[in-house]
Protein backbone atom coordinates (compact mmCIF):
# COMPACT_ATOMS: atom_id res chain seq x y z
CA UNK A 1 0.00 0.00 0.00
CA UNK A 2 1.16 3.42 -0.86
CA UNK A 3 1.99 5.82 1.90
CA UNK A 4 -1.11 7.44 3.38
CA UNK A 5 -1.58 11.15 3.84
CA UNK A 6 -4.16 13.43 5.38
CA UNK A 7 -6.97 14.56 3.14
CA UNK A 8 -9.73 16.99 4.01
CA UNK A 9 -12.75 17.83 1.92
CA UNK A 10 -14.50 20.89 3.28
CA UNK A 11 -17.58 22.62 1.99
CA UNK A 12 -18.81 25.87 3.53
CA UNK A 13 -21.56 24.00 5.29
CA UNK A 14 -19.53 21.19 6.78
CA UNK A 15 -16.46 19.04 6.84
CA UNK A 16 -17.17 16.07 4.58
CA UNK A 17 -14.01 14.03 4.74
CA UNK A 18 -11.08 14.19 7.06
CA UNK A 19 -8.98 11.07 7.08
CA UNK A 20 -5.86 9.35 5.87
CA UNK A 21 -6.07 8.35 2.24
CA UNK A 22 -3.89 6.73 -0.36
CA UNK A 23 -4.47 9.08 -3.23
CA UNK A 24 -6.95 11.67 -4.43
CA UNK A 25 -7.82 12.61 -7.99
CA UNK A 26 -8.62 16.29 -8.30
CA UNK A 27 -10.19 17.96 -11.34
CA UNK A 28 -8.00 21.06 -11.55
CA UNK A 29 -8.81 23.81 -13.99
CA UNK A 30 -5.55 23.05 -15.76
CA UNK A 31 -6.24 19.34 -15.92
CA UNK A 32 -6.82 16.42 -13.63
CA UNK A 33 -4.17 15.59 -11.13
CA UNK A 34 -3.63 12.79 -8.74
CA UNK A 35 -2.27 13.74 -5.38
CA UNK A 36 -0.33 11.25 -3.34
CA UNK A 37 1.74 11.57 -0.23
CA UNK A 38 4.74 13.93 -0.42
CA UNK A 39 3.35 15.91 -3.29
CA UNK A 40 5.07 19.22 -3.95
CA UNK A 41 3.20 22.18 -2.41
CA UNK A 42 0.62 23.20 -4.97
CA UNK A 43 -2.40 25.38 -5.03
CA UNK A 44 -4.94 24.98 -7.75
CA UNK A 45 -8.42 26.01 -8.75
CA UNK A 46 -10.92 23.27 -9.23
CA UNK A 47 -13.51 23.00 -11.94
CA UNK A 48 -16.84 21.29 -11.47
CA UNK A 49 -16.13 17.59 -11.62
CA UNK A 50 -15.66 14.39 -9.72
CA UNK A 51 -12.99 13.83 -7.15
CA UNK A 52 -11.95 10.32 -6.32
CA UNK A 53 -10.76 9.53 -2.84
CA UNK A 54 -8.99 6.23 -2.46
CA UNK A 55 -8.16 4.54 0.81
CA UNK A 56 -7.27 0.94 1.44
CA UNK A 57 -8.95 -0.76 -1.47
CA UNK A 58 -12.00 1.47 -1.33
CA UNK A 59 -12.77 4.36 -3.61
CA UNK A 60 -15.25 7.10 -2.88
CA UNK A 61 -16.35 9.61 -5.41
CA UNK A 62 -17.62 13.09 -4.65
CA UNK A 63 -19.04 15.66 -7.00
CA UNK A 64 -17.72 19.17 -6.46
CA UNK A 65 -18.84 22.39 -8.06
CA UNK A 66 -15.68 24.42 -8.18
CA UNK A 67 -13.30 25.29 -5.39
CA UNK A 68 -9.64 25.17 -4.43
CA UNK A 69 -7.13 22.61 -3.47
CA UNK A 70 -4.22 23.31 -1.20
CA UNK A 71 -1.69 20.53 -1.49
CA UNK A 72 1.20 20.14 0.92
CA UNK A 73 3.60 17.22 1.27
CA UNK A 74 1.90 16.10 4.47
CA UNK A 75 -1.69 16.70 3.48
CA UNK A 76 -4.23 18.06 1.10
CA UNK A 77 -7.16 20.35 1.80
CA UNK A 78 -9.90 20.76 -0.71
CA UNK A 79 -12.18 23.75 -0.27
CA UNK A 80 -15.22 22.97 -2.36
CA UNK A 81 -17.91 25.47 -3.14
CA UNK A 82 -20.36 22.66 -2.71
CA UNK A 83 -19.70 18.95 -2.51
CA UNK A 84 -21.87 15.86 -2.42
CA UNK A 85 -21.21 12.18 -2.44
CA UNK A 86 -21.77 10.78 -5.90
CA UNK A 87 -24.56 8.51 -4.64
CA UNK A 88 -26.46 11.44 -3.16
CA UNK A 89 -26.33 13.64 -6.22
CA UNK A 90 -29.57 15.31 -7.03
CA UNK A 91 -30.36 15.34 -10.72
CA UNK A 92 -32.55 18.41 -10.41
CA UNK A 93 -29.88 20.33 -8.57
CA UNK A 94 -27.44 19.75 -11.42
CA UNK A 95 -30.08 20.73 -13.97
CA UNK A 96 -30.75 23.91 -12.02
CA UNK A 97 -27.07 24.80 -11.92
CA UNK A 98 -26.82 24.28 -15.67
CA UNK A 99 -29.83 26.47 -16.20
CA UNK A 100 -28.23 29.19 -14.08
CA UNK A 101 -24.99 28.87 -15.99
CA UNK A 102 -26.91 29.27 -19.28
CA UNK A 103 -28.47 32.46 -17.95
CA UNK A 104 -25.05 33.68 -16.91
CA UNK A 105 -23.81 33.18 -20.46
CA UNK A 106 -26.69 35.22 -21.80
CA UNK A 107 -26.27 37.96 -19.21
CA UNK A 108 -22.52 38.25 -19.68
CA UNK A 109 -21.59 41.86 -20.30
CA UNK A 110 -18.26 41.53 -22.04
CA UNK A 111 -16.38 38.88 -23.95
CA UNK A 112 -14.19 37.93 -21.06
CA UNK A 113 -17.14 37.28 -18.80
CA UNK A 114 -18.90 35.36 -21.54
CA UNK A 115 -15.92 33.14 -22.20
CA UNK A 116 -15.69 32.44 -18.51
CA UNK A 117 -19.40 31.67 -18.22
CA UNK A 118 -19.34 29.45 -21.29
CA UNK A 119 -16.39 27.55 -19.97
CA UNK A 120 -18.20 26.98 -16.72
CA UNK A 121 -21.31 25.83 -18.57
CA UNK A 122 -19.28 23.40 -20.65
CA UNK A 123 -17.66 21.97 -17.51
CA UNK A 124 -21.07 21.52 -15.94
CA UNK A 125 -22.58 19.74 -18.92
CA UNK A 126 -19.57 17.45 -19.14
CA UNK A 127 -20.02 16.69 -15.50
CA UNK A 128 -23.68 15.97 -15.97
CA UNK A 129 -22.96 13.50 -18.72
CA UNK A 130 -20.22 11.87 -16.71
CA UNK A 131 -22.19 11.24 -13.57
CA UNK A 132 -25.71 10.85 -14.86
CA UNK A 133 -25.86 8.32 -17.63
CA UNK A 134 -29.08 9.16 -19.40
CA UNK B 1 -62.94 47.89 40.31
CA UNK B 2 -62.91 44.92 38.01
CA UNK B 3 -65.49 42.30 38.69
CA UNK B 4 -64.59 38.75 39.62
CA UNK B 5 -65.44 37.54 36.16
CA UNK B 6 -63.15 40.13 34.58
CA UNK B 7 -60.32 39.05 36.81
CA UNK B 8 -60.88 35.42 35.98
CA UNK B 9 -60.73 36.26 32.28
CA UNK B 10 -57.51 38.24 32.74
CA UNK B 11 -55.87 35.40 34.58
CA UNK B 12 -56.93 32.95 31.89
CA UNK B 13 -55.55 35.18 29.14
CA UNK B 14 -52.23 35.75 30.88
CA UNK B 15 -51.95 32.02 31.42
CA UNK B 16 -52.51 31.44 27.71
CA UNK B 17 -49.83 34.02 26.89
CA UNK B 18 -47.47 32.37 29.31
CA UNK B 19 -47.99 29.05 27.60
CA UNK B 20 -47.17 30.62 24.24
CA UNK B 21 -44.00 32.34 25.45
CA UNK B 22 -42.94 29.15 27.17
CA UNK B 23 -43.43 27.20 23.94
CA UNK B 24 -41.55 29.85 21.98
CA UNK B 25 -38.69 29.66 24.43
CA UNK B 26 -38.45 25.92 23.98
CA UNK B 27 -38.62 26.19 20.20
CA UNK B 28 -35.88 28.82 20.31
CA UNK B 29 -33.75 26.55 22.49
CA UNK B 30 -34.10 23.70 20.00
CA UNK B 31 -33.37 25.97 17.06
CA UNK B 32 -30.45 27.50 18.87
CA UNK B 33 -28.82 24.13 19.17
CA UNK B 34 -29.22 23.55 15.47
CA UNK B 35 -27.98 27.01 14.60
CA UNK B 36 -24.95 26.51 16.80
CA UNK B 37 -24.21 23.20 15.14
CA UNK B 38 -24.45 24.83 11.72
CA UNK B 39 -22.12 27.59 12.81
CA UNK B 40 -19.68 25.05 14.15
CA UNK B 41 -19.84 22.94 10.98
CA UNK B 42 -19.02 25.99 8.90
CA UNK B 43 -15.98 26.87 10.94
CA UNK B 44 -13.41 24.51 9.33
CA UNK B 45 -14.05 25.97 5.89
CA UNK B 46 -13.59 29.53 7.10
CA UNK B 47 -10.38 28.64 8.93
CA UNK B 48 -8.89 26.77 5.96
CA UNK B 49 -9.95 29.58 3.68
CA UNK B 50 -8.13 32.07 5.89
CA UNK B 51 -4.99 29.96 5.74
CA UNK B 52 -5.11 29.56 1.96
CA UNK B 53 -5.87 33.23 1.47
CA UNK B 54 -2.99 34.29 3.68
CA UNK B 55 -0.66 31.99 1.73
CA UNK B 56 -1.69 33.37 -1.62
CA UNK B 57 -1.67 36.98 -0.52
CA UNK B 58 1.84 36.70 0.78
CA UNK B 59 3.03 35.74 -2.73
CA UNK B 60 1.04 38.25 -4.74
CA UNK B 61 2.69 41.63 -4.52
CA UNK B 62 0.61 44.73 -3.84
CA UNK B 63 0.40 45.90 -7.42
CA UNK B 64 -1.34 42.86 -8.91
CA UNK B 65 -3.85 42.65 -6.11
CA UNK B 66 -7.38 42.55 -7.51
CA UNK B 67 -9.52 45.64 -6.87
CA UNK B 68 -11.68 43.78 -4.38
CA UNK B 69 -8.66 43.63 -2.15
CA UNK B 70 -6.84 46.82 -3.01
CA UNK B 71 -10.01 48.91 -3.07
CA UNK B 72 -10.72 51.72 -5.48
CA UNK B 73 -8.29 54.04 -3.78
CA UNK B 74 -11.10 56.27 -2.58
CA UNK B 75 -13.48 56.11 0.31
CA UNK B 76 -16.26 58.44 -0.81
CA UNK B 77 -19.16 56.06 -1.00
CA UNK B 78 -19.82 53.50 1.68
CA UNK B 79 -22.09 50.52 1.39
CA UNK B 80 -23.47 49.24 4.67
CA UNK B 81 -24.76 45.70 4.56
CA UNK B 82 -26.98 45.30 7.59
CA UNK B 83 -27.84 41.72 8.45
CA UNK B 84 -30.61 41.23 10.99
CA UNK B 85 -33.19 38.60 11.81
CA UNK B 86 -36.42 38.01 9.95
CA UNK B 87 -38.59 37.98 13.02
CA UNK B 88 -39.00 40.03 16.12
CA UNK B 89 -39.74 38.95 19.68
CA UNK B 90 -36.09 38.53 20.41
CA UNK B 91 -35.38 41.38 22.76
CA UNK B 92 -32.98 44.05 21.63
CA UNK B 93 -31.28 41.82 19.10
CA UNK B 94 -32.40 43.55 15.92
CA UNK B 95 -32.44 47.06 17.30
CA UNK B 96 -28.88 46.70 18.58
CA UNK B 97 -27.57 45.83 15.14
CA UNK B 98 -29.64 48.60 13.59
CA UNK B 99 -28.40 51.06 16.19
CA UNK B 100 -24.78 50.30 15.42
CA UNK B 101 -25.44 50.66 11.70
CA UNK B 102 -27.34 53.90 12.26
CA UNK B 103 -24.54 55.45 14.31
CA UNK B 104 -22.05 54.38 11.68
CA UNK B 105 -24.17 55.87 8.89
CA UNK B 106 -24.67 59.16 10.76
CA UNK B 107 -20.97 59.49 11.37
CA UNK B 108 -20.15 58.87 7.71
CA UNK B 109 -22.76 61.36 6.57
CA UNK B 110 -21.41 63.93 9.01
CA UNK B 111 -17.99 63.43 7.44
CA UNK B 112 -19.42 64.18 4.03
CA UNK B 113 -19.37 60.63 2.73
CA UNK B 114 -22.09 59.06 0.69
CA UNK B 115 -23.89 56.17 2.29
CA UNK B 116 -25.82 53.35 0.70
CA UNK B 117 -27.54 50.64 2.65
CA UNK B 118 -28.39 47.07 1.78
CA UNK B 119 -30.45 45.25 4.34
CA UNK B 120 -30.57 41.52 4.84
CA UNK B 121 -33.54 40.46 6.89
CA UNK B 122 -36.89 42.12 7.27
CA UNK B 123 -36.43 43.62 10.72
CA UNK B 124 -33.37 45.64 9.80
CA UNK B 125 -35.21 47.06 6.84
CA UNK B 126 -38.20 48.00 8.99
CA UNK B 127 -36.06 49.80 11.52
CA UNK B 128 -33.70 51.59 9.15
CA UNK B 129 -36.49 52.61 6.80
CA UNK B 130 -37.62 55.19 9.35
CA UNK B 131 -34.37 57.13 9.22
CA UNK B 132 -32.71 56.29 5.94
CA UNK B 133 -35.47 55.27 3.56
CA UNK B 134 -33.81 57.06 0.64
CA UNK B 135 -30.44 55.47 1.30
CA UNK B 136 -31.58 51.87 1.18
CA UNK B 137 -30.73 50.67 -2.28
CA UNK B 138 -31.75 47.06 -1.95
CA UNK B 139 -32.92 44.48 0.50
CA UNK B 140 -32.70 40.75 0.78
CA UNK B 141 -35.23 38.74 2.68
CA UNK B 142 -34.53 35.27 3.90
CA UNK B 143 -37.93 34.66 5.36
CA UNK B 144 -38.59 31.57 3.28
CA UNK B 145 -35.24 30.07 4.12
CA UNK B 146 -35.42 27.51 6.86
CA UNK B 147 -31.78 26.62 7.15
CA UNK B 148 -29.34 29.17 5.85
CA UNK B 149 -27.20 27.60 3.18
CA UNK B 150 -24.04 28.80 1.54
CA UNK B 151 -26.07 29.56 -1.57
CA UNK B 152 -27.95 32.32 0.28
CA UNK B 153 -24.73 33.93 1.40
CA UNK B 154 -23.23 33.53 -2.04
CA UNK B 155 -26.17 35.32 -3.64
CA UNK B 156 -25.73 38.27 -1.29
CA UNK B 157 -21.99 38.33 -1.89
CA UNK B 158 -22.56 38.30 -5.64
CA UNK B 159 -24.94 41.19 -5.34
CA UNK B 160 -22.41 43.20 -3.37
CA UNK B 161 -19.58 42.36 -5.75
CA UNK B 162 -21.79 43.25 -8.72
CA UNK B 163 -22.42 46.67 -7.22
CA UNK B 164 -18.72 47.08 -6.58
CA UNK B 165 -17.89 46.22 -10.19
CA UNK B 166 -20.32 48.87 -11.33
CA UNK B 167 -18.46 51.37 -9.20
CA UNK B 168 -21.42 51.95 -6.91
CA UNK B 169 -19.33 52.15 -3.76
CA UNK B 170 -15.76 52.17 -2.49
CA UNK B 171 -15.95 50.60 0.92
CA UNK B 172 -18.31 47.91 2.13
CA UNK B 173 -18.99 47.18 5.76
CA UNK B 174 -21.02 44.28 7.05
CA UNK B 175 -23.09 44.63 10.22
CA UNK B 176 -24.14 41.57 12.14
CA UNK B 177 -24.28 40.27 15.64
CA UNK B 178 -21.47 38.15 16.91
CA UNK B 179 -22.62 35.19 18.93
CA UNK B 180 -20.62 35.26 22.15
CA UNK B 181 -22.94 33.14 24.22
CA UNK B 182 -26.63 32.45 24.66
CA UNK B 183 -27.05 35.58 26.73
CA UNK B 184 -24.58 37.82 24.97
CA UNK B 185 -24.63 38.86 21.34
CA UNK B 186 -22.38 41.69 20.32
CA UNK B 187 -23.28 43.83 17.31
CA UNK B 188 -20.23 43.99 15.10
CA UNK B 189 -19.09 45.94 12.06
CA UNK B 190 -16.77 44.14 9.68
CA UNK B 191 -15.17 45.68 6.63
CA UNK B 192 -15.35 43.23 3.75
CA UNK B 193 -14.32 45.39 0.78
CA UNK B 194 -11.48 46.21 0.43
CA UNK B 195 -10.71 42.91 2.08
CA UNK B 196 -8.41 43.23 4.98
CA UNK B 197 -6.36 40.07 4.95
CA UNK B 198 -4.26 39.60 7.99
CA UNK B 199 -1.49 37.12 7.65
CA UNK B 200 -1.62 35.55 11.07
CA UNK B 201 1.11 33.50 12.60
CA UNK B 202 -0.89 30.32 12.58
CA UNK B 203 -1.27 30.46 8.82
CA UNK B 204 2.43 31.01 8.38
CA UNK B 205 3.14 28.08 10.57
CA UNK B 206 0.86 25.81 8.55
CA UNK B 207 2.50 26.86 5.32
CA UNK B 208 5.85 26.19 6.89
CA UNK B 209 7.48 28.56 4.46
CA UNK B 210 6.78 26.13 1.63
CA UNK B 211 7.16 27.40 -1.89
CA UNK B 212 3.94 26.73 -3.69
CA UNK B 213 3.34 25.91 -7.27
CA UNK B 214 0.32 27.73 -8.55
CA UNK B 215 -2.01 26.41 -11.17
CA UNK B 216 -3.07 28.84 -12.72
CA UNK B 217 -0.96 31.76 -11.47
CA UNK B 218 -1.31 33.08 -7.97
CA UNK B 219 -2.98 36.28 -9.14
CA UNK B 220 -5.70 34.35 -10.97
CA UNK B 221 -6.32 32.17 -7.97
CA UNK B 222 -6.47 35.22 -5.77
CA UNK B 223 -8.96 36.92 -8.06
CA UNK B 224 -11.16 33.87 -7.64
CA UNK B 225 -10.50 33.47 -3.94
CA UNK B 226 -11.44 36.94 -2.80
CA UNK B 227 -15.09 36.85 -3.94
CA UNK B 228 -15.40 33.45 -2.37
CA UNK B 229 -13.92 34.73 0.84
CA UNK B 230 -16.48 37.53 0.89
CA UNK B 231 -19.23 34.95 0.50
CA UNK B 232 -17.71 32.98 3.35
CA UNK B 233 -17.70 36.03 5.57
CA UNK B 234 -21.30 36.81 4.73
CA UNK B 235 -22.17 33.19 5.41
CA UNK B 236 -20.47 33.31 8.76
CA UNK B 237 -22.28 36.52 9.64
CA UNK B 238 -25.62 34.97 8.72
CA UNK B 239 -24.94 31.90 10.81
CA UNK B 240 -23.80 33.95 13.79
CA UNK B 241 -26.95 36.01 13.39
CA UNK B 242 -29.13 32.93 13.26
CA UNK B 243 -27.59 31.58 16.44
CA UNK B 244 -27.70 34.98 18.10
CA UNK B 245 -31.32 35.53 17.20
CA UNK B 246 -32.30 32.26 18.81
CA UNK B 247 -30.21 33.00 21.88
CA UNK B 248 -31.79 36.43 22.23
CA UNK B 249 -35.23 34.98 21.65
CA UNK B 250 -34.68 32.39 24.32
CA UNK B 251 -33.69 35.01 26.86
CA UNK B 252 -36.52 37.32 25.86
CA UNK B 253 -39.10 34.57 26.04
CA UNK B 254 -37.75 33.34 29.34
CA UNK B 255 -38.24 36.85 30.72
CA UNK B 256 -41.70 37.05 29.25
CA UNK B 257 -42.66 33.72 30.82
CA UNK B 258 -41.41 34.89 34.18
CA UNK B 259 -43.23 38.21 33.89
CA UNK B 260 -46.42 36.40 33.00
CA UNK B 261 -45.95 34.24 36.10
CA UNK B 262 -45.57 37.34 38.28
CA UNK B 263 -48.65 38.84 36.73
CA UNK B 264 -50.67 35.71 37.36
CA UNK B 265 -49.58 35.73 41.02
CA UNK B 266 -50.60 39.35 41.47
CA UNK B 267 -53.91 38.87 39.69
CA UNK B 268 -54.68 35.75 41.73
CA UNK B 269 -54.10 37.65 44.97
CA UNK B 270 -56.45 40.44 43.86
CA UNK B 271 -58.96 37.84 42.76
CA UNK B 272 -58.88 35.98 46.07
CA UNK B 273 -59.13 39.19 48.09
CA UNK B 274 -62.09 40.30 46.12
CA UNK B 275 -63.80 36.97 46.43
CA UNK B 276 -63.20 37.07 50.17
CA UNK B 277 -64.58 40.62 50.33
CA UNK B 278 -67.66 39.58 48.44
CA UNK B 279 -68.32 36.61 50.71
CA UNK B 280 -67.92 38.84 53.76
CA UNK B 281 -70.27 41.35 52.23
CA UNK B 282 -72.89 38.68 51.53
CA UNK B 283 -72.56 37.31 55.05
CA UNK B 284 -73.05 40.77 56.54
CA UNK B 285 -76.11 41.21 54.39
CA UNK B 286 -77.62 37.92 55.56
CA UNK B 287 -76.77 38.56 59.22
CA UNK B 288 -78.09 42.10 59.25
CA UNK B 289 -81.20 40.87 57.44
CA UNK B 290 -81.79 38.21 60.12
CA UNK B 291 -81.19 40.70 62.93
CA UNK B 292 -83.71 43.14 61.49
CA UNK B 293 -86.48 40.55 61.83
Amino acid sequence: MAQAFKFELVSPERLLVSEDVEYVVIPGTEGEMTVMANHAPTMTNIKPGVITVAREGREDRYVVFGGFADVLPEGCTLLAESAVHVDDIDREDVARRIQEAREDVEDAKDDEARTKAEEFLAQLTTLERAILPA
Amino acid sequence: MASLKDLRNRIASVKATQKITKAMQMVAAAKLRRAQEAAEAARPYATRMGVVLANVTSTVSGTDAPPLMAGTGKDDTHLLVVATAERGLCGGFNSQIAKLAREHARELIANGKQVKILTVGKKGFDILRRDFSELIIDRVELREVKQIGFANADAIARKVIGLFDEGQFDVCTLFYSEFKSVISQVPTALQIIPAAVSVDEEAEEVAGGAVYEYEPEAATILADLIPRNIAVQVFRALLENAAGEMGAKMTAMDNATRNAGDMIDKLSITYNRQRQAQITKELIEIISGAEAL
